[in-house]
Protein backbone atom coordinates (compact mmCIF):
# COMPACT_ATOMS: atom_id res chain seq x y z
CA UNK A 1 0.00 0.00 0.00
CA UNK A 2 3.08 2.64 0.66
CA UNK A 3 4.86 1.48 -1.82
CA UNK A 4 1.78 1.97 -4.55
CA UNK A 5 1.41 5.60 -3.55
CA UNK A 6 5.16 6.45 -3.32
CA UNK A 7 5.08 5.21 -6.80
CA UNK A 8 2.16 7.26 -8.33
CA UNK A 9 3.98 10.15 -6.48
CA UNK A 10 7.34 10.23 -7.66
CA UNK A 11 6.06 9.32 -11.25
CA UNK A 12 4.88 12.41 -11.30
CA UNK A 13 7.25 15.66 -13.04
CA UNK A 14 8.29 18.00 -10.56
CA UNK A 15 6.25 20.77 -11.24
CA UNK A 16 2.68 18.54 -11.21
CA UNK A 17 4.19 16.71 -7.90
CA UNK A 18 4.41 20.24 -6.36
CA UNK A 19 1.06 21.47 -7.59
CA UNK A 20 -0.69 18.43 -6.04
CA UNK A 21 0.80 18.36 -3.23
CA UNK A 22 0.26 21.85 -2.52
CA UNK A 23 -4.16 21.03 -3.48
CA UNK A 24 -3.37 18.21 -0.94
CA UNK A 25 -1.75 20.08 1.56
CA UNK A 26 -4.25 23.24 1.35
CA UNK A 27 -7.19 20.34 1.65
CA UNK A 28 -5.82 19.26 4.72
CA UNK A 29 -5.60 22.39 6.21
CA UNK A 30 -9.11 23.51 4.88
CA UNK A 31 -10.81 20.19 6.41
CA UNK A 32 -9.27 20.28 9.74
CA UNK A 33 -10.29 24.07 10.14
CA UNK A 34 -13.85 22.77 9.38
CA UNK A 35 -13.49 20.40 11.73
CA UNK A 36 -12.21 22.39 14.46
CA UNK A 37 -15.31 24.73 13.50
CA UNK A 38 -17.66 21.89 14.48
CA UNK A 39 -15.62 20.03 17.60
CA UNK A 40 -15.55 23.74 19.24
CA UNK A 41 -19.39 23.32 18.58
CA UNK A 42 -19.80 19.86 19.87
CA UNK A 43 -17.48 20.70 23.09
CA UNK A 44 -20.37 23.31 24.10
CA UNK A 45 -22.85 21.40 23.40
CA UNK A 46 -22.19 18.59 24.87
CA UNK A 47 -21.11 20.51 28.15
CA UNK A 48 -24.19 22.56 27.86
CA UNK A 49 -26.07 19.21 27.43
CA UNK A 50 -24.44 17.75 30.55
CA UNK A 51 -25.88 20.89 32.89
CA UNK A 52 -28.94 21.01 31.36
CA UNK A 53 -28.84 24.08 29.36
CA UNK A 54 -29.05 24.48 25.68
CA UNK A 55 -25.72 25.74 24.36
CA UNK A 56 -25.52 27.80 21.66
CA UNK A 57 -28.83 27.66 19.54
CA UNK A 58 -29.25 31.02 17.72
CA UNK A 59 -26.79 31.50 15.38
CA UNK A 60 -27.43 29.55 12.09
CA UNK A 61 -29.59 25.99 12.50
CA UNK A 62 -28.93 24.63 15.96
CA UNK A 63 -26.05 27.17 16.24
CA UNK A 64 -24.01 25.24 13.12
CA UNK A 65 -22.59 28.94 12.41
CA UNK A 66 -21.76 29.47 16.17
CA UNK A 67 -17.77 29.27 15.72
CA UNK A 68 -17.88 31.02 12.33
CA UNK A 69 -19.59 34.28 13.87
CA UNK A 70 -17.20 33.78 16.87
CA UNK A 71 -13.82 33.56 14.57
CA UNK A 72 -15.67 36.68 12.91
CA UNK A 73 -15.83 38.30 15.80
CA UNK A 74 -11.78 38.33 16.64
CA UNK A 75 -10.90 39.57 13.12
CA UNK A 76 -12.69 42.89 14.24
CA UNK A 77 -10.96 43.21 17.56
CA UNK A 78 -8.34 45.02 17.92
CA UNK A 79 -4.94 43.58 18.77
CA UNK A 80 -3.38 44.65 21.76
CA UNK A 81 0.29 44.30 22.57
CA UNK A 82 0.65 45.20 26.25
CA UNK A 83 3.31 48.34 26.74
CA UNK A 84 5.88 46.20 28.56
CA UNK A 85 5.44 43.26 26.70
CA UNK A 86 8.19 41.78 24.40
CA UNK A 87 6.16 43.38 21.15
CA UNK A 88 8.04 40.40 18.68
CA UNK A 89 7.67 37.29 20.74
CA UNK A 90 4.27 37.73 21.85
CA UNK A 91 3.00 38.21 17.97
CA UNK A 92 5.61 35.19 17.15
CA UNK A 93 4.28 32.89 20.47
CA UNK A 94 0.40 32.07 18.89
CA UNK A 95 2.27 31.85 15.35
CA UNK A 96 4.64 29.15 16.73
CA UNK A 97 1.49 27.25 18.40
CA UNK A 98 -0.58 26.92 15.46
CA UNK A 99 2.48 26.57 13.15
CA UNK A 100 3.48 23.62 15.22
CA UNK A 101 -0.06 22.07 15.27
CA UNK A 102 -0.75 21.53 11.67
CA UNK A 103 2.40 20.53 11.36
CA UNK A 104 2.44 17.42 13.05
CA UNK A 105 -0.43 16.74 10.84
CA UNK A 106 1.89 16.12 8.21
CA UNK A 107 2.43 12.77 8.95
CA UNK A 108 -0.95 11.21 10.23
CA UNK A 109 -2.05 9.12 8.29
CA UNK A 110 -6.13 9.02 7.38
CA UNK A 111 -7.03 6.31 5.62
CA UNK A 112 -4.86 4.01 3.04
CA UNK A 113 -2.15 6.45 1.15
CA UNK A 114 -4.12 9.00 2.44
CA UNK A 115 -1.31 11.01 3.98
CA UNK A 116 0.72 14.34 3.51
CA UNK A 117 4.05 12.63 3.97
CA UNK A 118 4.51 9.55 5.00
CA UNK A 119 8.08 9.44 6.52
CA UNK A 120 9.88 6.34 8.72
CA UNK A 121 10.32 8.06 11.51
CA UNK A 122 6.24 9.20 12.24
CA UNK A 123 5.92 8.79 15.88
CA UNK A 124 9.94 10.17 16.71
CA UNK A 125 8.42 13.31 14.15
CA UNK A 126 4.96 13.70 16.32
CA UNK A 127 6.84 13.21 19.12
CA UNK A 128 9.55 16.19 18.28
CA UNK A 129 6.87 18.65 16.91
CA UNK A 130 4.30 18.20 20.15
CA UNK A 131 7.62 19.01 22.02
CA UNK A 132 8.08 22.29 19.85
CA UNK A 133 4.60 23.05 20.60
CA UNK A 134 5.45 23.79 24.19
CA UNK A 135 7.71 26.74 23.05
CA UNK A 136 4.39 28.50 21.83
CA UNK A 137 3.04 28.62 25.11
CA UNK A 138 6.30 29.48 27.29
CA UNK A 139 7.19 32.01 24.85
CA UNK A 140 3.84 33.75 25.02
CA UNK A 141 3.52 33.89 28.88
CA UNK A 142 7.16 35.10 29.08
CA UNK A 143 6.39 38.08 26.60
CA UNK A 144 3.47 39.16 27.78
CA UNK A 145 5.47 40.40 30.76
CA UNK A 146 2.42 40.04 33.03
CA UNK A 147 2.31 37.84 36.64
CA UNK A 148 -0.92 35.52 35.69
CA UNK A 149 0.94 34.41 31.74
CA UNK A 150 4.17 33.93 33.40
CA UNK A 151 2.89 31.52 36.21
CA UNK A 152 0.50 29.99 33.46
CA UNK A 153 2.81 29.74 30.94
CA UNK A 154 5.47 27.53 33.84
CA UNK A 155 2.91 25.30 35.55
CA UNK A 156 2.19 24.82 31.63
CA UNK A 157 5.45 23.80 30.61
CA UNK A 158 6.28 21.92 33.42
CA UNK A 159 2.88 20.07 32.97
CA UNK A 160 3.31 19.00 28.98
CA UNK A 161 7.10 17.85 29.82
CA UNK A 162 5.96 15.70 32.45
CA UNK A 163 3.45 13.95 30.49
CA UNK A 164 5.15 13.56 27.21
CA UNK A 165 7.72 11.87 29.19
CA UNK A 166 4.80 8.64 29.92
CA UNK A 167 3.32 9.70 26.50
CA UNK A 168 6.89 8.45 24.92
CA UNK A 169 6.74 5.84 27.02
CA UNK A 170 3.29 4.41 25.92
CA UNK A 171 4.10 5.00 22.42
CA UNK A 172 7.61 2.96 22.91
CA UNK A 173 5.64 -0.13 23.76
CA UNK A 174 3.32 0.02 20.79
CA UNK A 175 6.36 -0.20 18.80
CA UNK A 176 7.82 -2.86 20.27
CA UNK A 177 5.00 -4.92 19.48
CA UNK A 178 4.27 -3.23 15.71
CA UNK A 179 8.75 -3.34 14.85
CA UNK A 180 7.76 0.41 12.57
CA UNK A 181 7.56 3.38 13.89
CA UNK A 182 5.95 4.39 10.63
CA UNK A 183 1.93 5.18 11.36
CA UNK A 184 0.61 3.47 8.59
CA UNK A 185 2.15 0.49 9.49
CA UNK A 186 1.17 0.59 12.68
CA UNK A 187 -2.28 1.01 11.81
CA UNK A 188 -1.50 -1.98 9.13
CA UNK A 189 -0.59 -4.52 12.06
CA UNK A 190 -3.75 -4.11 13.12
CA UNK A 191 -6.33 -5.05 10.48
CA UNK A 192 -8.18 -7.93 11.04
CA UNK A 193 -11.18 -6.12 13.17
CA UNK A 194 -11.79 -5.29 16.95
CA UNK A 195 -9.16 -7.87 18.45
CA UNK A 196 -6.30 -7.03 17.14
CA UNK A 197 -6.38 -3.51 17.70
CA UNK A 198 -3.80 -3.00 20.45
CA UNK A 199 -6.40 -1.55 23.04
CA UNK A 200 -8.21 -4.74 22.62
CA UNK A 201 -5.68 -7.10 21.89
CA UNK A 202 -6.99 -10.72 22.58
CA UNK A 203 -5.30 -13.78 20.12
CA UNK A 204 -7.47 -16.13 21.14
CA UNK A 205 -5.45 -18.79 19.13
CA UNK A 206 -2.22 -17.80 20.89
CA UNK A 207 -2.98 -18.05 24.68
CA UNK A 208 0.04 -16.90 25.44
CA UNK A 209 -0.88 -13.57 23.62
CA UNK A 210 -3.45 -13.00 25.99
CA UNK A 211 -1.42 -11.66 28.64
CA UNK A 212 -1.07 -8.39 26.30
CA UNK A 213 -4.07 -7.79 26.71
CA UNK A 214 -4.35 -5.81 30.52
CA UNK A 215 -1.18 -4.23 30.02
CA UNK A 216 -2.34 -2.78 26.57
CA UNK A 217 -5.24 -1.86 27.51
CA UNK A 218 -4.25 -0.06 30.69
CA UNK A 219 -1.50 1.29 28.05
CA UNK A 220 -4.30 2.85 25.78
CA UNK A 221 -5.99 3.92 29.16
CA UNK A 222 -2.89 5.94 30.13
CA UNK A 223 -2.37 7.57 26.84
CA UNK A 224 -5.81 9.18 26.71
CA UNK A 225 -5.40 10.19 30.40
CA UNK A 226 -1.67 12.00 29.06
CA UNK A 227 -3.52 13.06 26.53
CA UNK A 228 -5.79 15.44 28.53
CA UNK A 229 -2.93 16.56 30.60
CA UNK A 230 -0.76 17.43 27.09
CA UNK A 231 -3.54 18.92 25.86
CA UNK A 232 -4.12 21.17 28.91
CA UNK A 233 -8.01 19.90 28.67
CA UNK A 234 -9.98 19.88 32.27
CA UNK A 235 -9.71 18.81 34.48
CA UNK A 236 -5.86 19.28 33.88
CA UNK A 237 -6.07 22.92 32.55
CA UNK A 238 -4.21 24.21 35.64
CA UNK A 239 -2.42 26.80 32.97
CA UNK A 240 -5.39 28.39 32.62
CA UNK A 241 -7.41 27.33 35.86
CA UNK A 242 -9.93 30.40 35.86
CA UNK A 243 -10.26 30.54 39.83
CA UNK A 244 -6.59 31.29 40.39
CA UNK A 245 -4.80 32.37 37.16
CA UNK A 246 -7.84 34.50 34.73
CA UNK A 247 -7.06 32.76 31.76
CA UNK A 248 -3.40 31.27 32.42
CA UNK A 249 -0.94 32.27 29.45
CA UNK A 250 -3.72 34.09 26.63
CA UNK A 251 -4.47 36.58 29.78
CA UNK A 252 -3.06 39.66 27.11
CA UNK A 253 -3.91 38.19 24.34
CA UNK A 254 -6.70 39.34 22.06
CA UNK A 255 -8.03 39.29 18.78
CA UNK A 256 -6.57 36.71 16.05
CA UNK A 257 -3.35 36.11 18.33
CA UNK A 258 -5.86 34.82 21.21
CA UNK A 259 -7.97 33.35 18.02
CA UNK A 260 -4.38 31.29 16.91
CA UNK A 261 -4.07 29.61 20.21
CA UNK A 262 -7.18 28.51 20.49
CA UNK A 263 -7.03 27.28 17.10
CA UNK A 264 -3.82 25.99 18.15
CA UNK A 265 -5.33 24.01 20.88
CA UNK A 266 -7.91 22.37 19.12
CA UNK A 267 -5.69 21.09 16.40
CA UNK A 268 -3.74 19.50 18.84
CA UNK A 269 -6.82 17.72 21.13
CA UNK A 270 -7.67 16.50 17.19
CA UNK A 271 -4.20 15.37 17.05
CA UNK A 272 -4.17 13.58 19.60
CA UNK A 273 -7.45 12.00 19.01
CA UNK A 274 -5.87 11.13 16.02
CA UNK A 275 -2.78 9.67 17.58
CA UNK A 276 -4.65 7.47 20.00
CA UNK A 277 -6.60 6.39 17.28
CA UNK A 278 -3.93 5.19 15.38
CA UNK A 279 -1.76 3.76 18.07
CA UNK A 280 -4.44 1.89 19.99
CA UNK A 281 -7.91 2.23 18.53
CA UNK A 282 -6.63 0.31 14.75
CA UNK A 283 -6.72 3.73 12.40
CA UNK A 284 -9.05 3.22 9.11
CA UNK A 285 -10.21 -0.13 10.21
CA UNK A 286 -13.59 -1.40 10.66
CA UNK A 287 -14.08 -2.85 14.09
CA UNK A 288 -15.82 -5.81 12.39
CA UNK A 289 -13.40 -7.59 9.45
CA UNK A 290 -16.04 -9.07 6.79
CA UNK A 291 -13.55 -8.67 3.83
CA UNK A 292 -14.85 -6.67 1.86
CA UNK A 293 -15.43 -2.41 3.53
CA UNK A 294 -18.74 -0.63 2.05
CA UNK A 295 -17.88 2.13 3.89
CA UNK A 296 -14.83 3.91 2.82
CA UNK A 297 -11.69 3.82 5.29
CA UNK A 298 -11.73 7.87 6.29
CA UNK A 299 -14.87 7.56 7.84
CA UNK A 300 -13.73 4.69 10.31
CA UNK A 301 -10.88 7.06 11.23
CA UNK A 302 -13.01 10.00 11.68
CA UNK A 303 -15.84 8.15 13.71
CA UNK A 304 -13.03 7.08 15.99
CA UNK A 305 -11.45 10.25 16.60
CA UNK A 306 -14.98 11.84 17.42
CA UNK A 307 -15.72 8.78 19.86
CA UNK A 308 -12.40 9.94 22.13
CA UNK A 309 -13.12 13.85 21.50
CA UNK A 310 -16.60 13.33 22.99
CA UNK A 311 -14.89 11.68 25.91
CA UNK A 312 -12.60 14.92 25.89
CA UNK A 313 -15.70 16.80 25.95
CA UNK A 314 -17.37 14.69 28.39
CA UNK A 315 -14.60 14.44 31.04
CA UNK A 316 -14.75 18.25 30.31
CA UNK A 317 -18.13 18.32 31.60
CA UNK A 318 -17.34 15.58 34.62
CA UNK A 319 -14.73 15.67 36.22
CA UNK A 320 -13.69 18.79 38.71
CA UNK A 321 -10.04 20.31 38.01
CA UNK A 322 -6.70 18.66 39.74
CA UNK A 323 -4.26 20.78 42.18
CA UNK A 324 -1.16 21.24 41.08
CA UNK A 325 0.46 19.15 42.83
CA UNK A 326 -1.75 16.26 42.30
CA UNK A 327 -1.13 16.84 38.82
CA UNK A 328 2.93 16.43 38.99
CA UNK A 329 2.50 13.49 41.32
CA UNK A 330 0.09 11.31 38.91
CA UNK A 331 2.22 12.23 36.02
CA UNK A 332 5.57 11.21 37.67
CA UNK A 333 4.72 8.95 40.32
CA UNK A 334 2.17 6.71 38.72
CA UNK A 335 2.16 7.00 34.70
CA UNK A 336 5.84 7.47 34.67
CA UNK A 337 6.55 3.87 36.99
CA UNK A 338 4.00 1.97 35.27
CA UNK A 339 4.66 2.91 31.74
CA UNK A 340 8.13 1.88 31.87
CA UNK A 341 7.49 -1.17 33.45
CA UNK A 342 5.06 -1.47 30.76
CA UNK A 343 7.89 -0.67 28.51
CA UNK A 344 10.31 -3.61 29.96
CA UNK A 345 7.60 -5.87 30.19
CA UNK A 346 6.15 -5.91 26.72
CA UNK A 347 10.05 -5.48 25.15
CA UNK A 348 10.46 -9.17 27.23
CA UNK A 349 7.48 -10.46 25.99
CA UNK A 350 8.26 -9.72 22.23
CA UNK A 351 12.00 -11.02 22.30
CA UNK A 352 10.75 -14.42 24.26
CA UNK A 353 7.23 -14.90 22.94
CA UNK A 354 6.49 -12.79 19.89
CA UNK A 355 6.26 -13.35 16.71
CA UNK A 356 9.65 -12.47 15.73
CA UNK A 357 11.11 -14.55 19.24
CA UNK A 358 14.88 -15.03 18.75
CA UNK A 359 14.05 -18.11 21.07
CA UNK A 360 15.21 -19.10 24.43
CA UNK B 1 13.12 13.34 -6.84
CA UNK B 2 15.24 11.59 -4.30
CA UNK B 3 13.65 9.82 -1.81
CA UNK B 4 14.38 11.99 0.88
CA UNK B 5 13.06 15.21 -1.18
CA UNK B 6 9.86 13.32 -1.54
CA UNK B 7 9.76 12.53 1.94
CA UNK B 8 10.01 16.00 4.06
CA UNK B 9 9.44 18.95 1.13
CA UNK B 10 5.13 17.91 1.80
CA UNK B 11 6.36 18.79 5.22
CA UNK B 12 7.77 22.00 4.26
CA UNK B 13 4.59 22.62 2.10
CA UNK B 14 2.98 22.31 5.40
CA UNK B 15 4.60 24.78 7.33
CA UNK B 16 4.88 27.23 4.64
CA UNK B 17 1.09 27.20 4.41
CA UNK B 18 0.02 27.35 7.99
CA UNK B 19 2.76 30.04 8.11
CA UNK B 20 1.22 32.31 5.36
CA UNK B 21 -2.25 31.35 7.45
CA UNK B 22 -1.28 32.71 10.82
CA UNK B 23 0.10 35.45 8.87
CA UNK B 24 -3.22 35.81 7.16
CA UNK B 25 -5.01 36.29 10.26
CA UNK B 26 -2.47 38.74 12.12
CA UNK B 27 -3.14 41.15 8.67
CA UNK B 28 -6.81 40.57 8.77
CA UNK B 29 -7.15 41.79 12.18
CA UNK B 30 -4.44 44.58 11.80
CA UNK B 31 -6.81 46.11 8.61
CA UNK B 32 -10.47 45.65 9.78
CA UNK B 33 -9.84 46.13 13.73
CA UNK B 34 -9.81 49.81 15.07
CA UNK B 35 -6.72 50.79 16.71
CA UNK B 36 -6.79 53.17 19.51
CA UNK B 37 -4.83 51.94 22.08
CA UNK B 38 -4.56 54.66 25.39
CA UNK B 39 -1.40 53.96 28.10
CA UNK B 40 -4.31 52.11 30.13
CA UNK B 41 -5.45 50.04 27.81
CA UNK B 42 -2.04 48.84 27.03
CA UNK B 43 -1.37 48.61 30.44
CA UNK B 44 -0.65 45.14 32.21
CA UNK B 45 -3.71 42.97 33.41
CA UNK B 46 -3.63 42.89 37.15
CA UNK B 47 -6.98 42.23 38.10
CA UNK B 48 -7.58 46.17 38.17
CA UNK B 49 -4.83 47.43 40.04
CA UNK B 50 -1.72 48.76 38.45
CA UNK B 51 1.06 46.55 38.14
CA UNK B 52 3.74 46.30 41.51
CA UNK B 53 6.63 45.34 39.73
CA UNK B 54 8.00 43.75 36.72
CA UNK B 55 6.80 40.79 36.59
CA UNK B 56 9.98 38.86 35.68
CA UNK B 57 10.64 37.44 39.41
CA UNK B 58 11.95 34.63 40.95
CA UNK B 59 10.17 31.28 40.94
CA UNK B 60 10.01 28.10 42.57
CA UNK B 61 13.10 25.79 41.67
CA UNK B 62 10.52 23.13 41.27
CA UNK B 63 10.06 23.93 38.01
CA UNK B 64 13.97 23.91 37.10
CA UNK B 65 14.18 20.34 38.68
CA UNK B 66 11.20 19.06 36.37
CA UNK B 67 12.66 20.74 32.86
CA UNK B 68 15.95 18.34 34.33
CA UNK B 69 14.16 15.26 34.73
CA UNK B 70 12.26 15.61 31.73
CA UNK B 71 15.41 15.98 29.98
CA UNK B 72 16.81 13.03 30.82
CA UNK B 73 13.78 10.50 30.74
CA UNK B 74 12.96 12.45 27.03
CA UNK B 75 16.62 11.22 26.23
CA UNK B 76 16.15 7.55 27.36
CA UNK B 77 13.43 7.29 25.07
CA UNK B 78 15.17 8.82 22.59
CA UNK B 79 17.88 6.01 22.81
CA UNK B 80 14.95 3.15 22.99
CA UNK B 81 13.54 3.99 19.71
CA UNK B 82 16.31 2.99 17.31
CA UNK B 83 16.15 -0.83 19.82
CA UNK B 84 12.38 -0.56 19.74
CA UNK B 85 12.25 -0.88 15.96
CA UNK B 86 15.04 -3.46 15.33
CA UNK B 87 14.24 -6.12 18.15
CA UNK B 88 14.47 -9.23 16.24
CA UNK B 89 17.79 -7.77 15.18
CA UNK B 90 19.38 -7.52 18.44
CA UNK B 91 17.98 -10.56 19.64
CA UNK B 92 18.74 -11.57 23.53
CA UNK B 93 22.41 -9.34 23.73
CA UNK B 94 20.72 -6.49 22.87
CA UNK B 95 17.61 -6.83 24.95
CA UNK B 96 19.60 -7.58 27.98
CA UNK B 97 21.72 -4.50 27.43
CA UNK B 98 18.41 -2.35 27.47
CA UNK B 99 17.23 -4.02 30.48
CA UNK B 100 20.37 -3.37 32.45
CA UNK B 101 19.58 0.46 30.79
CA UNK B 102 16.40 0.91 31.89
CA UNK B 103 17.30 -1.00 35.25
CA UNK B 104 19.77 2.24 36.07
CA UNK B 105 16.68 4.18 34.92
CA UNK B 106 14.39 2.64 37.65
CA UNK B 107 17.00 3.14 40.04
CA UNK B 108 17.46 6.95 38.87
CA UNK B 109 13.72 7.50 39.25
CA UNK B 110 13.93 5.84 42.65
CA UNK B 111 16.83 8.27 43.68
CA UNK B 112 14.82 11.43 42.23
CA UNK B 113 11.52 10.30 44.60
CA UNK B 114 13.53 9.32 47.62
CA UNK B 115 15.33 12.84 47.23
CA UNK B 116 12.04 15.03 47.17
CA UNK B 117 12.22 15.80 43.84
CA UNK B 118 8.81 14.63 42.70
CA UNK B 119 7.20 16.26 45.54
CA UNK B 120 5.07 19.60 45.25
CA UNK B 121 4.84 21.86 48.34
Amino acid sequence: MMAQSLQFWSDLSPLVWFGLKFAQVLAFVLVLSLMVAVLVLADRKIWAAVQMRRGPNVVGAFGLLQTIADALKFFFKEIIVPSGADKFLFILAPVLTLVMAFLSWGVIPVAPGWVISDINLGVLYVLAISSMGVYGIIIGGWASNSKYPFMGALRSAAQMVSYEVSIGFIILSVIFLVGSMNLTDIVEAQKGGLFNWHMFYLDFKNPINLILFPVMFYMGVLFFVSALAESNRPPFDLPEAESELVAGYQVEYSSTPFLMYFFGEYVNIMLLSAMMTILFLGGWYAPIDIGIQFVPPVFWFILKMAIIFFLFAMVKAIVPRYRYDQLMRLGWKVFLPMSLFAVMFISTWVVFFGEKAVGV
Amino acid sequence: MSGFLLEYLPILIVFGIATVLSLLFLVAAKIMAPASGDVEKLSTYECGFNAFDDSRMKFDVQFYLVAILFIIFDLEIAFLFPYAVSLDKVGIYGWAVVMIFLSELIWGLYYAWKKGALDWQ
